[in-house]
């Protein structure tokens, strides 16, 4: 029962099977696999079964069934998820237990989907490997000696070996995108403003998105139908309806222009990856895509201005883990100014510390002109560029990564070289478009390559549509 | 000006807690009093996650305050975070507004006690989360804990700022007597600097008179009654006057007000100034108010009080003074509006309040507002004054028992028997026998020393309690006497 499609899942529903049957049957896949994988914080199996057997009740009584009813579900934690943990991958919450639900869970509980446990990720969602989890050690599972790429890495991880079909992600950079292209699935960063931010502890604030991650381009859609829409309590949430994805997913999108972004063609892509986004790309051209060339002139100040927009963002935002109301508190502190010293310094990670203290440079007096504003300025060419693109093309297609899954350790050494890893991701969360990574083949050594399409801001539908196409493509 | 050649320049910051049932950012009750930590949420609280909703109520406070200020808020303000530490602050910064406030240049007419009045720049006004409050003392354990409560947290506020063209204590005040007045005219707080309802942070400086740069200036913080306010600057401005005088120089610090030694002490100097590291804050919208909202709150306007002013000195034939302080304060201004209608006598309603109304009402807590004298009855006093059925004497006495009772005029005369004598019989058989009982002074009265006349009006107020009508007992007097 596991290993298939979501949508073979609500047909066996639908047809008598029981979702106690559907998620003890993934309980047993977890039990079994994530020993060696590592993407779970959290598995709440006495709470999965108890809302699996709920909704069978309600199934067996003809009660009206939300759109995933019964679908066992993962969610990052850094989602606020009641009664459960919410560590964002840090010891500074570790032993942190929400007091409430975050609007994506109330949705997913409206949706009847099962929520049955919290997946691991980078400290705070800072990191592109998983490795920054301060909790626990996720590999990469189709290849241990792999990472699963991050920060949404446990997520993609618990897709890819079938512990549950469904996750839910968070993207500031790339941190869906990226992971799933590492772990060949598919995974999803909405438009800014899509999917509601309340209850998704922040990092990025102006950046974050909460996206889906499945095994094919169906369950993300349906994943992002439940979650998605207007939510009173985040006043950047989009005004309009969400829109329908599913009814014309598999419809054929008919002609398209697909653009390709020449600065992402040049040096730093590896050849492998190369090589299968050509292959994606002509099978598009040979079903009647036209092929254009686009230039983004501002990319190479993505990395920076995000890493300025982001860091300055988060230094405020992880301001409130003082030890004070909740979040570690040091038993050393022999004074207040201590007590916030010494709580953070025991607390945070390594990459978090350098993050804040990033964000915290960037937003003082006499250099907050110079990088942040300055940081500002380039997103708003960086979105110009797109819809200077989004004039000519319906779509970008790219490689989602450089390179395939990086072996553990191989950049924690070198920050920088990690950040480059997002360089791809990082202008959709900068001009606030949404963008969807799936696989498109694997490189000599077997681990998955990705490629990314990125349609203009609240055309959700017709990106998904586009790459259940390429999906089928590619797969034939 | 001052004597010495230097004059002041002082610009002052109010913070003003705004009437809204609901905090600035989430659901939560502003109510005063609770439970420490009962009127929160995760919003309030700062949890991971959350995220801010504006209370579109306080903005409509800010409105109704920049039009009351002479200045059109249409447009779009932006809000900020300002970055700090502090254990009452939840989320590790303030959002409050920067670059882009709610309310920009305005303006208020302030009159000081020469009767001279002048207008009071405002810089800006904006609005803001009020923080926690931290306890040290009092509490299980104090020596060695802090407590936090944040049922504050998250509370609105409107910080005013004033442009520095203050320039005495007495201005300051003045000042800050106008926008208390204002603030409760438009209803948006209840202007009580005690309860810290209505904050004031003051900036001194002091400047050689003709001189246009302005001197180094220092803050004085957490001034917690309009008294402290005067007090506080005029020994700063001392203070600055005196340093400079004696080749000093003035330090750019933060102090605090000492009660105790009534001066002021540094809190913290120039190099430990924070940096706030402002910068927009993403979770919220720039906030747009359009001119149909601007009209809307427009219409809403309450008389302000120097309308309210002028209309007392036009309508009611007040002097300058009484009007001043009748309108000062909300409450009072409609206490003796209702009772000046009611009695027919508007400035015999002033002076019942004036004199013995603000006089007990001193001792009372709650003021006006917990007054057991109603309008109603005030005015009906005035009335039973102004129908001689009581005489004006008297009318304090019959005060001071409805003060004291809560009971109506009416019913305190008939209780007390004090109702006027005038009947001429009666009043007529008291004096025959006081004139039988008092043969000689007669005969002086009659020999040429009308001044004693004076004596037989005593001893009949002596003998009806007072209540005779003293009119009549005069000319009852003068009857038999010159007869």
């Amino acid at each position: 029962m596991t290993g298939t499609t979501v949508k073979d899942m609500l047909t066996a529903l639908a047809g008598g099977e029981t979702s106690e049957a559907l998620v003890q049957a993934h309980l047993k896949q977890i039990r079994e696999r994530d020993e060696a994988v590592g993407a779970f914080l959290t598995v709440d199996e006495d709470g999965a079964l108890q809302q699996a057997r709920d909704i069978d009740r309600k199934r067996a009584a003809g009660e009206p069934l939300g759109s995933l009813a019964g679908i066992p579900v993962a969610v990052k934690d850094n989602i606020n998820v009641t009664g459960l943990k919410t560590t964002c991958g840090s010891k500074i919450l570790a032993d942190f237990v929400s007091p409430y639900d975050a609007t994506v869970i109330q949705r997913l509980r409206e949706a009847d989907a099962v929520i049955v446990g919290k997946t691991n990720m980078d400290e705070f969602a800072m990191g592109s490997s998983t490795e920054y989890s301060a909790l626990k050690k996720t590999v990469n599972p189709v290849n241990p000696d792999y990472v699963p790429g991050g920060s949404s890495g446990g997520s993609t991880a618990a897709v890819r070996a079938d512990m549950v079909p469904l996750a839910l992600g968070s993207s500031t950079g790339g941190s869906i995108r990226q992971p799933a292209s590492f772990c060949g699935v598919v995974g999803m960063k909405p438009t800014y403003g899509r999917v509601s931010r309340y209850g998704l502890t922040a990092y990025g604030s102006s950046l974050d998105q909460i996206g889906p991650i499945a095994r094919d381009v169906d369950g993300a859609a349906r994943l992002l139908q439940a979650v998605a829409g207007h939510d009173d309590r985040d006043t950047t949430s989009a005004y309009d309806e969400a829109p329908d994805l599913i009814t014309d997913l598999e419809k054929d999108p008919g002609p398209i222009k697909v653009g390709v972004i020449d600065e992402f063609m040049g040096d730093g892509l590896d050849d492998e990856v190369r090589a299968a986004f050509q292959t994606a790309l002509d099978r598009l051209t040979a079903a009647g895509a036209e092929v254009v060339h686009c230039s983004f002139p501002h990319t190479e100040y993505a990395i920076p201005a995000y890493y300025l927009v982001a860091t300055a963002e988060a230094s405020a935002n992880l301001a409130r883990f003082d030890g004070v109301r909740y979040s570690h508190r040091s038993t050393e502190a022999r004074n207040l100014k201590e007590m916030y010293t010494h709580s953070r310094s025991e607390g945070f990670g390594p990459e978090v510390k350098r993050r804040i203290l990033l964000g915290t440079y960037c937003l003082s007096s006499g250099y907050y002109e110079g990088f942040y504003l300055n940081a500002q300025k380039v997103r708003t060419k960086i979105i110009n560029d797109f819809q200077t693109a989004f004039a000519e093309v319906d779509v970008l297609l790219s490689p989602t990564c450089p390179t395939t899954a990086f072996k553990f350790g191989e950049k924690t050494d070198d920050p920088v070289s990690m950040y480059l890893s997002d360089i791809y991701t990082v202008m959709a969360n900068l001009a606030g478009v949404p963008a969807l990574s799936l696989p498109v083949g694997a490189d000599s050594k077997g681990l998955p390559i990705g490629a990314q399409l990125i349609t203009p801001r609240f055309t959700e539908a017709r990106l998904f549509q586009l790459a259940c196409h390429t999906e089928k493509l590619v797969g034939e | 000006m001052h004597a010495m050649g230097y004059e002041a320049v002082i610009g002052l910051e109010v913070h003003a807690q705004l009437l809204t049932d609901s905090k600035l950012f989430c659901t939560c009750s502003t109510e005063f009093g609770a439970e420490p930590n009962n009127q929160t949420c995760p919003v309030c609280l700062g949890m991971p996650g959350v995220l801010p909703v504006l209370n579109d109520r306080a903005v409509d406070f800010a409105i109704k305050f920049g039009l009351a200020v002479d200045h059109n808020p249409a447009g779009t303000s932006v809000f900020a975070r300002k970055n700090y530490f502090y254990p009452d602050l939840p989320k590790g910064y303030q959002i409050t507004q920067f670059k882009h406030p709610v309310v920009g240049k305005g303006r208020i007419t302030i009159e000081l006690e020469s009767g001279e009045t002048r207008d009071i720049g405002i810089t800006r006004a904006h609005l803001e989360e009020d923080a926690g409050q931290s306890h040290h003392e009092g509490w299980p354990q104090s020596d060695r804990k802090s407590y936090v409560n944040l049922n504050r947290a998250g509370v609105p506020l409107l910080e005013i700022v004033s442009e520095p063209e203050i320039h005495t204590p007495d201005e300051a005040y003045a000042y800050l007597r106008e926008m208390k007045a204002i603030l409760q005219y438009l209803e948006i707080c209840d202007g009580n600097m005690e309860e810290g309802s209505m904050r004031c942070d003051a900036n001194v400086s002091v400047r050689p008179v003709g001189q246009k740069e302005f001197g180094t200036r220092t803050e004085i913080k957490n001034l917690n009654s309009f008294n402290n306010v005067r007090r506080s600057l005029q020994y700063e401005i001392d203070r600055q006057i005196t340093t400079l005088t004696h080749g000093g120089e003035i330090e750019q610090c933060t102090l605090l007000w000492d009660e105790g030694s009534q001066s002021t002490k540094v809190m913290r100097g120039k190099e430990d100034s924070h940096d706030y590291r402002y910068f927009p804050e993403p979770d919220l919208l720039p906030l747009t108010i359009t001119e149909e909202r601007v009209e809307a709150a427009r219409a809403t306007l309450p008389e302000l009080p120097h309308e309210k002013y002028a209309r007392f000195m036009e309508t009611y034939g007040l002097n300058r003074p009484d009007a001043l302080r009748l309108i000062s304060e909300k409450p009072l201004a409609e206490y003796y509006e209702k009772t000046a209608e009611l009695s027919g006598n508007p400035r015999a309603a002033c002076s019942w309040v004036m004199s013995e109304l603000l006089r007990d009402l001193k001792d009372l807590e709650g003021g006006v507002a917990a007054c057991p004298v109603s309008p109603e009855n005030l005015a009906g006093l005035v009335r039973l004054i102004d129908a001689k059925t009581i005489s004006g004497k008297i009318g304090k006495q019959v005060f001071s028992a409805m003060f004291a009772s809560g009971k109506d005029p009416e019913t305190i005369i008939e209780e007390q028997g004090l109702k006027q004598i005038t009947d001429e019989g009666e009043l007529g058989r008291i004096i025959d026998e006081i004139l039988a009982a008092n043969q000689s002074q007669v005969a002086d009265y009659r020999g040429g020393k009308t001044k004693i006349l004076g004596f037989f009006v005593g001893q009949a107020m002596k003998a009806t309690r007072g209540k005779g009508n003293p009119a009549t007992v005069n000319q009852l007097l003068r009857q038999r006497l010159d007869a």
